[in-house]
C-alpha cells in the first residue's frame, strides 16, 4: 500500500505547474478570448515542445509514454491557471481512445498529435457539443454505438458561445457516409472510456480551479479594508475559505484514486464519478463563496476570478452531468450483494 | 504508487479478523456511561490487552505491535465491521499514551503505560474549565509547587468519563503571575486522592458520560508532571495532531455508519423516498465516508515515508464531524416518526441505536476544538489569512 505519488512525478509538476503559471497569466487568457479562433498555437507550439501534447502517447508513436497518474496532477495545474488549450483532452481522452482503437489510426495521428502538428478536439454525444471542433485537424467523436475519427471536411460545425469564453463549443452534423471507427461493443466500451477520461480530466481541473479561487480570495480578502480591518481578518470571511478547503482538501484522494484505477485498467467507473462528483462540488463552493469575499469587485468583468469561477461551472456539466455520476454512484452502492464499509474501499 | 495491500498487510488482517471472531462479546456491553457498562468495556480492555491488541502501534515491549499507521487502519477496519466495543480508555491510549512516548520519563512510562493498557487505570482529560472552553489559554486552575508535591487548586468541567475514570491529566497554572499559553503545566492526576470532588454531570441522553472536578488544596507528587514546568501548552499540542485525531476518528467508523445507513435506506425504500433528499443524503453520505478513508491513506503513507504533517490535518476534525451529523440526520429521516423512540421502547422495533447515535454525533461538532475555532485555524494557519 503505498498511496503516495513518487519524487519524480511531483517533480515534474512542480516544472510545469512553473512554467503554467508563468505564460498562462489571466492577460494572456483575455488574450485568447478577443481572438477569432479562441487558441493560442504559440502556447500550442510551446506545450508540445515540453512534450505535454504528447506525453501519453506511446513511446514508439514519438511520445513521453507516461500515464493517466502521472498527468493527473499536471491535468490539476491546467485547471489552476484555467488553461484554454485542450491539453487534458487531448492526453487524458483523445490519445489513450487513438492508441486503444491502434492500428492505422493510432500510427497516423498519434505522432502528430506528440509533434503539436495537429489539434484533436473531443466531443461526446452525452451532451452533443464538441470542443475545438472548428480548430481542430481531427475530431474523435463518441456515441454508445458509433466512434468517429472526423477531419474537418467530414463534419459540419455549429458554434455555441459558453458561459466560459475558453470554451469554444459545437453542436457537430456527421456527414452522409462517413463510417466510424469502431461501432458495436467496441465503440460502447470507447464510449464509457471518453466518459471516464473526459469525467476524470474535469475533476482534476476542478481541483486546481478551486485552489486557484482560494488563492485569489485569500489575497483579495488580506488587502481589501473595512471598518479599518482587513476583510480578511473577519471571521465570517475566514469561514466561507475555511469551508472550501475543507471540501477541497477531501476531494483531492478520490480524484487520484480514479486516476489510478484507470491507469491500471481496473474498473474504474465508480471511482471516477465519485471523484467528479466531489472535486466539481468543491470548485463549485469556492465559485461561490469566492465571488462573495470579493463583493462586487468579484460581479464585474475586470477582476478575474470570472476566468476560474466560469470554467468551474463548466466542468461540472460535461463529460457527465451531476446526474449521470450519481446514478452510476447510486446504482453501485443499492445494488445487491455490494460489498460496503471498512475494508473493502481498496 | 501500489493500492494493493502487501502480502504481510493481508495476513495481518486475517489475524485481527479471526481473533475479534472467536473474543468479541456476542452480546453487545453495556454503555460506558453507565458504572456496569464502565466496568464491562474495561473487561474488555483486559482481554484485548491479553492478546496484545490493546494498542497494536506501541512498541512489543509495552504488550503492542509495532504496526505502521497503515497497519492500524487496517486494524481500525476489522475492529469497526466486528462491532467490537468502544475502548473507555481512549482518551488515555490515544491521547495520553502519544504524548507519554514523546514527552514521559522513562520511570512515567514503565509506571502508567502498562496499566493504561490493560484497561487497570482508565483516564480521564482536565482541559476544560467554566472560562476555558474554546478559550483554552484562560485556564485558571492553580498547581502550587511545595517541596516535592504540588498543591492544586481550582475546577475542571466536560471531563469525559471522569465519574468512574482512575486517573486525570490536565493543564494547570503552575506560574501564577503568567498569563495566556505561558505558566501552565502538564500534570497527571490521581482521581482517589483527598480534596478531589466529582460531580457527574448528566449528558444529552441523561447518563453522566462527563463530569466536572473540584480540586481543594490537591496534594500530586512532582514526579507526576509531564514535560517542563510552564512547558504544559507545548506538551499537550506538539504531539502530532493528526496521529492523535487519525487515532480517535479513523475512517472505519464513518464508513461502517454510512454502510448500516444503505442498509437501513434499502429496508425503508418504498416510505424513504418520498422525501426524494433522503437518497441524495445516503450517497453523499457513503462518498464522503469513502473520500475521509481515501484521504486517511494517503496521509498515513506520506507519514510512514517520513513525510511531515501539515496545516491541512486541522480540516479532519470538521470533515469527520459534519459527516456523523449528516449520516444520523438521515437516518432519522427514514426512521420517521419512529425516530424518536428510545431503543428499548416497546414499539421501537428495529429503529435499533440510530437515535443514540445521533444525540452523539451533536457533540462532534464541540468537543475537542469547536468547529468554529478549527475554521479559524485552517484560515490563519492553512490558508494564511490575517488573525
Amino acid at each position: 500500500m503505498d498511496f503516495t505519488f513518487s519524487e519524480d512525478q511531483l517533480l515534474f509538476r512542480d516544472s510545469v505547474r512553473d512554467f503554467l503559471v508563468n505564460e498562462v497569466t489571466p492577460e494572456r487568457i483575455r488574450g485568447i478570448w478577443e481572438s477569432d479562433s479562441g487558441r493560442d498555437d504559440g502556447l500550442w507550439q510551446q506545450l508540445a515542445e515540453m512534450g505535454l501534447t504528447g506525453i501519453t502517447v506511446p513511446e514508439a508513436h514519438g511520445g513521453l509514454g507516461m500515464d493517466e497518474l502521472d498527468f493527473v496532477l499536471l491535468a490539476q495545474e491546467c485547471g489552476y491557471v484555467a488553461l484554454p488549450e485542450p491539453l487534458v483532452n487531448t492526453a487524458l481522452v483523445a490519445v489513450p481512445v487513438i492508441s486503444q482503437l491502434g492500428g492505422q489510426a493510432a500510427a497516423e495521428w498519434l505522432p502528430k498529435i506528440a509533434a503539436g502538428e495537429t489539434r484533436v478536439a473531443v466531443g461526446c454525444s452525452d451532451n452533443g457539443l464538441a470542443e475545438d471542433a472548428a480548430q481542430a485537424g481531427l475530431l474523435l467523436w463518441a456515441e454508445p454505438q458509433a466512434l468517429y475519427l472526423l477531419t474537418p471536411d467530414q463534419f459540419s460545425a455549429r458554434f455555441n458561445e459558453s458561459v466560459d469564453p475558453s470554451r469554444r463549443l459545437y453542436a457537430i452534423d456527421i456527414a452522409a457516409g462517413v463510417l466510424p471507427a469502431a461501432s458495436g461493443e467496441q465503440a460502447a466500451a470507447l464510449y464509457q472510456a471518453v466518459l471516464d477520461r473526459g469525467a476524470l480530466g474535469a475533476a482534476a481541473q476542478a481541483l486546481g480551479l478551486a485552489q486557484r479561487m482560494i488563492d485569489i480570495s485569500v489575497q483579495y480578502t488580506s488587502e481589501r479594508q473595512q471598518f479599518g480591518k482587513v476583510i480578511g481578518s473577519f471571521q465570517a470571511v475566514k469561514h466561507h475559505m475555511a469551508n472550501v478547503a475543507v471540501r477541497l482538501e477531501y476531494a483531492k484522494a478520490p480524484v487520484t484514486r480514479a486516476a489510478y484505477a484507470l491507469a491500471r485498467g481496473e474498473a474504474a467507473q465508480v471511482a471516477v464519478s465519485h471523484a467528479k462528483l466531489v472535486a466539481c462540488e468543491a470548485a463549485n463552493l469556492a465559485a461561490k463563496n469566492s465571488i462573495q469575499v470579493h463583493g462586487a469587485m468579484g460581479y464585474t468583468w475586470e477582476v478575474d476570478l470570472h476566468i476560474f469561477m466560469k470554467k468551474a461551472w463548466a466542468m461540472a456539466g460535461t463529460f457527465g452531468d451531476t446526474g449521470f455520476h450519481k446514478q452510476r454512484v447510486a446504482e453501485h452502492i443499492f445494488a445487491d450483494g455490494v460489498a460496503l464499509g471498512a475494508g473493502t474501499t481498496f | 504508487m501500489n493500492l494493493n495491500y502487501t502480502d504481510q498487510q493481508n495476513a495481518f488482517r486475517e489475524e485481527v479478523r479471526s481473533w475479534l471472531a472467536e473474543h468479541v462479546p456476542a452480546e453487545p456491553l453495556k454503555t460506558f456511561d453507565t458504572e456496569e457498562g464502565f466496568q464491562q468495556h474495561r473487561e474488555w480492555e483486559a482481554t484485548l490487552n491479553k492478546g496484545r491488541w490493546g494498542m497494536v502501534t506501541w512498541p512489543e515491549e509495552l504488550g503492542g505491535r509495532a504496526c505502521d499507521l497503515i497497519e492500524w487502519l487496517i486494524f481500525e477496519e476489522e475492529y469497526y465491521r466486528a462491532r467490537a466495543p468502544l475502548r473507555v480508555n481512549q482518551n488515555g491510549i490515544f491521547l495520553l499514551g502519544p504524548t507519554l512516548m514523546e514527552y514521559g520519563t522513562e520511570e512515567q512510562k514503565a509506571r502508567i503505560l502498562p496499566k493504561m493498557a490493560n484497561g487497570e487505570e482508565v483516564w480521564a482529560q482536565g482541559w476544560s474549565e467554566p472560562n476555558a472552553g474554546s478559550d483554552m489559554a484562560a485556564i485558571r486552575s492553580t498547581a502550587r509547587k511545595d517541596g516535592d508535591k504540588y498543591i492544586i487548586n481550582g475546577q475542571k468541567t466536560w471531563s469525559t468519563r471522569a465519574v468512574w475514570a482512575d486517573w486525570l491529566f490536565g493543564m494547570f497554572r503552575t506560574d501564577p503571575d503568567s498569563e495566556r499559553h505561558r505558566g501552565l503545566t502538564f500534570i497527571l492526576v490521581p482521581l482517589n486522592t483527598p480534596g478531589i470532588t466529582v460531580r457527574p454531570i448528566p449528558q444529552l441522553d441523561g447518563l453522566p458520560g462527563f463530569a466536572e472536578i473540584f480540586f481543594d488544596n490537591v496534594e500530586v507528587d512532582v514526579a507526576n508532571r509531564l514535560g517542563d514546568e510552564g512547558a504544559g501548552w507545548s506538551v499537550a499540542m506538539a504531539t502530532a495532531g493528526f496521529e492523535r485525531g487519525l487515532m480517535l476518528r479513523s475512517p472505519a467508523r464513518f464508513q461502517e455508519t454510512a454502510r448500516r445507513l444503505v442498509e437501513l435506506y434499502k429496508a425503508n425504500q418504498a416510505s424513504a423516498d418520498r422525501d426524494p433528499a433522503v437518497r441524495d443524503a445516503v450517497m453523499r453520505a457513503w462518498m464522503d465516508a469513502e473520500s475521509y478513508c481515501l484521504t486517511t491513506y494517503e496521509t498515513a503513507c506520506r507519514l510512514t515515508q517520513g513525510g511531515k504533517i501539515g496545516a491541512e490535518s486541522s480540516t479532519n476534525k470538521i470533515f469527520w464531524s459534519e459527516l456523523d451529523q449528516a449520516m444520523h440526520a438521515t437516518a432519522m429521516s427514514i426512521l420517521g416518526a419512529r425516530a424518536e423512540l428510545l431503543p428499548h421502547a416497546p414499539d421501537a422495533g428495529d429503529v435499533g441505536t440510530w437515535l443514540d447515535g445521533w444525540l452523539f454525533a451533536q457533540s462532534g461538532p464541540i468537543y475537542a476544538g469547536t468547529n468554529e475555532i478549527q475554521r479559524n485555524i485552517i484560515a490563519e494557519r492553512m490558508l494564511g489569512m490575517p488573525r
